[in-house]
């Protein structure tokens, strides 16, 4: 079972009160005409932001470059930022919705700002926390003097699924345990900081940050305009120093790797976006395993020791030997490898257990005990239901709270909005807690401010909260000076979610000094620019086999593209021209077809006879069935679906490209009925599309392993498609004017028909025919010459054996070539005259064919290690 | 009394294996009332790596990893303990505490039932409901001593439902045991843990070997044995007690300690991961043989 959910962006918040709302605004807009257009009529510029009667200095500088811009121009630059981010693969995937995955990212042109002084109470309580979280998460796996002493009742912690008891006694090597500490925070409508959430296991959205920060600095530099706003790159040079200081045995340069659960996760694009950012490998549990008690990583080269790792998985996920069995996203062994010390894992395996609202009621004791100080921000009041007393007061006083459970059950909510209860709803809960009311807590329902937001094309208070992060520093905490923001797009709405669609803003910090403030284009060179140091030159096997993929689809599609275009031309032509023999002709073409692309292959003869009297039926499944194994759509997804799997190497030309592919292709089956002249257009267009996908890699893929497995791909996906061609079109004896025009198509297709006649300056002859598509050294689109390449490239691809033995690849390809150079195309266009097929020439692609299939499987097995299965070994019982 | 275990566990596998890890607690752990005089562990093909270590619940673990192409792995352990007569199970003042009390008692902060006290709270395969708590009112009865209502819980048990290995298997959840009031000695446990902890106690469940005599006038062969699984309670001032509701018994020498945890998925003798998309056979035996 997979399950994915690991640190939902969910969250929760109370609507903001509407008396505010009626306040009318005419002196604003008098003073500042420019605006009028951004006033919807109903609220005030104070009301905007946040209820307070005056306007802040800071809103003010906002406000006027605001008006400087123009309401038109902040229009178009909404578009833009959405197609920035829509052309840089920014997305957020939504569950359970096949179309909701990779959802573009929303992003609000208006920021989220806070200023020095609030920053100032906000950054000290957010390192005061993450400090005391971490004396929380030690002590849990170590001493427990917070229940030994009764400072925390020990149901809060041993009820918890992420208390892992496997866990105990282990630390990690640098000061502190707790490596990345995150809290949702909100204002309050009396401007007070409030910590909502704390996220301690695998905190989601820095990269969303970062890309946030990307996107406002390009569209709209303006905007910062006379504001000191924080920068946030120093926030990401933090957190590697973080993860450098917990390498084990302080090793100087360690291998650091972001462990995700894969594409299907909803925050995959971070991870790759992080990963990338870094400079540190993206992998998924298969990637890594463990040996000798370290963990290695697979590589197209061999294994690499790992010594830290970024996890984005939740914990109970990471081992299937010792935690979760049936989980599919971990490397079992894991927990010994960090047992020994051999591997640092951030945040360390466990540290779910604190992200807990059990703790909540008990932490201004706990900081009092191990701290000796107040909580800088006051937690909302808070009961746990384990004590009678507190249980009591829950259920007396129901109506009027919030409850949240201690910990996450998968698909359940973890936070319940009482008040929104009805009488039936209200009894259930009393009774869920009455059951075990260890598990919950009943909160104050607290009223939080809100901030303006852009809502279509209208500036709107909107609730928002922001989740900002601290990452361990030297035995302390540093804090990101910045955070995400998210806001809910309806204001009478209470949750803010990304998945039902909400909105994200930039947060700006402001400061006094300039050089801590950020230069909007500098801001954006240097978010941008990887430093070289962090450039991995290594290839996880997933990434290779991705790679390849990606070569053999993007060249299939090509393939079948080109040959669909062909026969649906002369079917068309055919329909016109009244030829003798075009019903023949035709089905001819489409059987080529069929058997070239693999489909149908289950059908009967009778239902297949059927088929073929309503080509275009026929031809429209082809292309568009996407549930058809072989069809254009089919291979459109695969494609896709490699593409996405190797995501941070594609330049962002490329993800224009991809993005207008995938677009067009999505209404080329609105265009169906529209004739056949529309739909070749769309197959012209993909075929455009694809061929500029594949000259942008060679431009901007540094030419090293990845674009090798890429290019060897393409080059054995090639191969495959021309001999199937060969032998789907050219091995049946017909009549005379049917293989004519069976040479034409495969010419034709091939993009070879030029090159014929300006070679041989003669009509269309089988033998010569082959010459050039088979045999022909200087033809690009020969066998031989495609043939020679791919050779070159298994060449050079990483020997596991030294010397002079080949390896399986070379072999094969080896093998391939003779055949090839010995071969004499006068021979193979001789036909049986039994059989009525081109007999020498089948046995010829057809041995060449096993010859090339064995290449790819050689390919697979010597350098995609990840594809091994792994399963649970059956348990003894007791009896 | 003096006994010798032997425990062998044999998996063959259709495809060879690459590489496996392995999880092992099967060297028994020391007790008031058993001494492990000596424990010899086997595994063929030799591991590439161990490491050994106690858990948190104090059980002896081993790891050990096989990291070249095997088809067979056999686990070996040989272990020869001592069992003496505990001061626990001789009856105490304090098991006449009633069971009210007796909840109190461990609940009170301090470090003196510390350690108990973790094993109150349920775990995900001994989740109780209303069913169970029902079923185990009937014997917790208001003042009654917690002695006299776990004993009469492991009676009713062991009256109620039906010893029938096969008809569940390690993840059958207790409410189908409920339903059916069928099951094995570890569904038992489990259910008897369920029991004491949906009322408040701690309760823990303990895997190990129960000495079988032979059929009269037979000789008692070797390998018949598997081993066992029964529960403790604990009481306070006085310690763990033990109770085997499947013999309807109170553990003493015949019962031999392995290892203890929450519930069986802390203790489960022998797990692995492999690196094969193939099928695999398990084969187990187990003896245990009195020394004189």
């Amino acid at each position: 079972m997979q399950r994915f959910a690991q640190d939902s962006l969910f969250l929760k918040l109370q609507p903001v009160p509407n008396a505010a709302f009626l306040q009318p605004m005419i002196s604003l807009t008098k003073q500042n005409p420019a605006l009028e257009g951004f006033i919807n009529g109903y609220h005030s510029l104070e009301e905007l932001s946040g209820g307070n009667t005056t306007l802040e200095p800071h809103w003010k500088t906002f406000f006027k470059s605001l008006a400087q811009l123009g309401h038109s121009e902040i229009l178009n630059r909404s578009q833009d930022m959405t197609r920035f981010l829509k052309e840089n693969g920014v997305t957020y995937n939504i569950y359970g919705d096949p179309s909701g995955m990779n959802r573009t990212w929303n992003l609000d042109i208006m920021p989220y700002m806070i200023s020095k002084e609030d920053w100032a109470i906000c950054e000290a309580g957010l390192l005061q926390r993450a400090t005391l979280f971490n004396l929380i998460l030690k002590d849990i796996y170590g001493a427990q003097r917070l229940i030994k002493e009764g400072l925390l009742p020990m149901e809060i912690i041993y009820n918890h699924p992420g208390f892992i008891r496997k866990c105990y006694g282990i630390n990690l090597s640098g000061k502190n345990n707790l490596v990345i500490y995150s809290a949702d925070i909100a204002r309050s409508d009396k401007g007070k900081f409030w910590i909502l959430n704390d996220r301690t296991q695998a905190p989601s959205g820095a990269g969303y940050a970062l890309e946030n920060r990307m996107a406002m600095a390009r569209i709209v530099p303006e905007l910062f305009g006379g504001l000191r706003v924080k920068k946030l790159s120093p926030h990401y040079h933090d957190l590697r120093k973080a993860l450098v200081e917990i390498a084990p045995k302080q090793k100087g340069d360690p291998r650091i790797v972001v462990l995700t659960p894969g594409p299907g996760n909803e925050t995959y694009f971070e991870h790759s976006f992080l990963s990338s950012h870094l400079g540190f490998t993206l992998v998924q549990g298969d990637d890594l395993m463990v040996n000798n008690n370290c963990v290695w990583l697979k590589t197209l080269g061999g294994l690499e020791k790992v010594d830290v790792i970024l996890r984005r998985v939740d914990d109970e996920y990471c081992d299937p030997l010792e935690l979760r069995e049936d989980s599919q996203l971990g490397v079992p062994g894991l927990l010994q490898a960090v047992r020994s010390g051999n591997v640092s894992i951030a945040n360390p395996l466990g540290s779910s257990v604190v992200e807990n609202p059990g703790l909540i009621p008990f932490l201004p004791a706990i900081s009092k005990f191990f701290l000796s100080e107040e909580l800088k921000l006051p937690t909302i009041a808070s009961w746990w239901c384990g004590q009678p007393k507190e249980l009591r007061y829950v259920q007396d006083n129901l109506h009027k709270l919030v409850i949240k459970r201690i910990y996450r059950e998968s698909e359940k909510r973890t936070s319940v909005d009482a008040t929104a209860l009805d009488i039936k709803s209200l009894a259930d809960l009393r009774l869920q807690i009455e059951a075990h009311p260890a598990l919950y807590v009943g909160q104050e329902k607290v009223h939080f401010s809100s901030t303006p937001s852009l809502v279509d094309g209208k500036l709107e208070p909107c609730n928002a909260l922001f989740r900002s992060y601290a990452v361990s520093c030297n035995g302390g905490y540093v804090a990101m000076a910045g955070g995400l923001t998210r806001t809910s797009n309806d204001k009478d709405d209470i949750v803010i979610s990304n998945q039902a669609g909400g909105y994200s803003k930039d947060t700006w910090i402001l400061s006094s000094e300039d050089q801590t403030a950020i230069n909007a284009k500098k801001e954006q060179d240097s978010l941008q620019t990887k430093s070289a140091a962090y450039r991995t030159d290594i290839l996880p096997s997933r990434t290779a086999e991705n790679f390849f993929w990606v070569g053999r689809y993007a060249e299939r599609v090509l393939g079948n593209a080109r040959f669909h275009r062909t026969v649906m031309q002369y079917v068309d032509e055919a329909n016109r021209a009244f030829l003798d023999n075009d019903q023949i002709l035709k089905q001819s073409l489409l059987i080529s077809l069929i058997s070239y692309t693999h489909t149908f292959s289950e059908l009967d003869e009778d239902e297949f006879e059927k088929k073929l009297k309503d080509p275009w039926k026929v031809l429209s499944e082809l292309l568009l069935d996407e549930k058809k194994v072989g069809s254009l759509s089919f291979n459109i997804t695969h494609f896709a679906r490699s593409v996405h799997g190797v995501r941070d190497h594609w330049s962002t030309d490329t993800w224009r490209v991809l993005r207008e592919m995938e677009d067009a292709w999505q209404n080329a089956s609105e265009v169906r009925h529209r004739g056949h002249y529309k739909m070749l257009s769309k197959v012209d267009n993909l075929i455009t599309s694809m061929m500029a996908f594949i000259s942008l890699n060679r431009e901007s893929i540094s030419r090293e392993q990845g674009w090798i497995l890429l290019d060897a791909g393409r080059k054995t996906e090639q191969c495959l498609l021309l001999i199937n061609m060969l032998r789907s079109t050219l091995v049946f004896r017909q009549d005379e004017q049917v293989e004519y025009i069976m040479q034409e198509a495969v010419l034709k297709s091939s993009e070879s028909l030029v090159n014929y006649r300006y070679k041989y300056r003669a009509h269309l002859q089988l033998n010569l025919v082959l010459d050039l598509m088979l045999l022909d050294p200087n033809n690009p689109r020969s066998l031989l010459y495609l043939l020679e390449r791919l050779k070159a490239y298994v060449e050079v691809l990483p020997k596991s054996q030294a010397g002079h033995v080949l390896s399986d690849q070379e072999r094969y390809a080896l093998q391939a070539y003779t055949l090839l150079k010995l071969a004499n195309s006068a021979e193979l266009s001789a036909p049986d005259e039994n059989s009525g097929i081109y007999d020498k020439l089948e046995e010829f692609l057809s041995n060449l064919n096993v010859l090339i299939l064995g290449i790819s499987d050689a390919v697979s097995k010597m350098y995609f290690k990840h594809a091994q299965k792994q399963q649970q070994l059956f348990r003894t019982d007791n009896l | 009394m003096r006994y010798q275990i032997t425990h062998t566990t044999e998996y063959t596998y259709h495809q060879s294996v690459s590489l496996c890890h392995n999880i092992a607690r099967l060297q028994m752990r020391d007790t008031p009332g058993q001494l492990c005089s000596a424990s010899n562990v086997a595994i063929i093909p030799h591991p590439d790596v161990t490491n050994q270590y106690e858990d948190f619940f104090g059980n002896k673990v081993l790891y050990f990893a096989i990291q070249r192409e095997h088809q067979h792995l056999a686990v070996t352990v040989q272990s020869v303990i001592e069992k003496r007569n505990r001061p626990s199970q001789l009856m105490n003042i304090y098991d006449n505490v009633s069971w009210e009390d007796s909840k109190k008692m461990t609940r009170l902060p301090g470090d003196d039932n510390f350690e108990a006290r973790q094993y109150i709270s349920f775990t995900e395969i001994t989740r109780p409901d209303a069913d169970i708590l029902e079923y185990t009112l009937e014997s917790f009865t208001p003042g009654r001593s917690i002695f006299d209502a776990c004993n009469d819980l492991t009676r009713r048990i062991f009256h109620d439902f039906k010893f029938d290995p096969g008809f569940t298997t390690v993840s059958t959840p207790l409410c189908v045991v409920m339903k059916e009031r069928k099951g094995v000695c570890q569904d038992f446990a489990h259910l008897a843990i369920a029991c004491i902890r949906s009322v408040g106690l701690a309760a823990r469940y303990i895997s190990g070997y129960l000495e079988t005599a032979p059929p009269p006038g037979k000789v008692k062969l070797v390998g018949v044995d598997a081993s066992h699984a029964w529960f403790a309670v604990f009481v306070p001032q006085s310690g763990w007690i033990e109770f085997d509701p499947t013999n309807n018994i109170l553990p003493a020498n015949q019962h031999i300690t392995l290892a203890w945890g929450r519930d069986y998925t802390d203790v489960a003798p022998l797990q692995g991961v492999i690196l094969s998309s193939g099928p695999h056979q398990l084969k187990v035996s187990v003896d245990v043989k009195r020394l004189h």
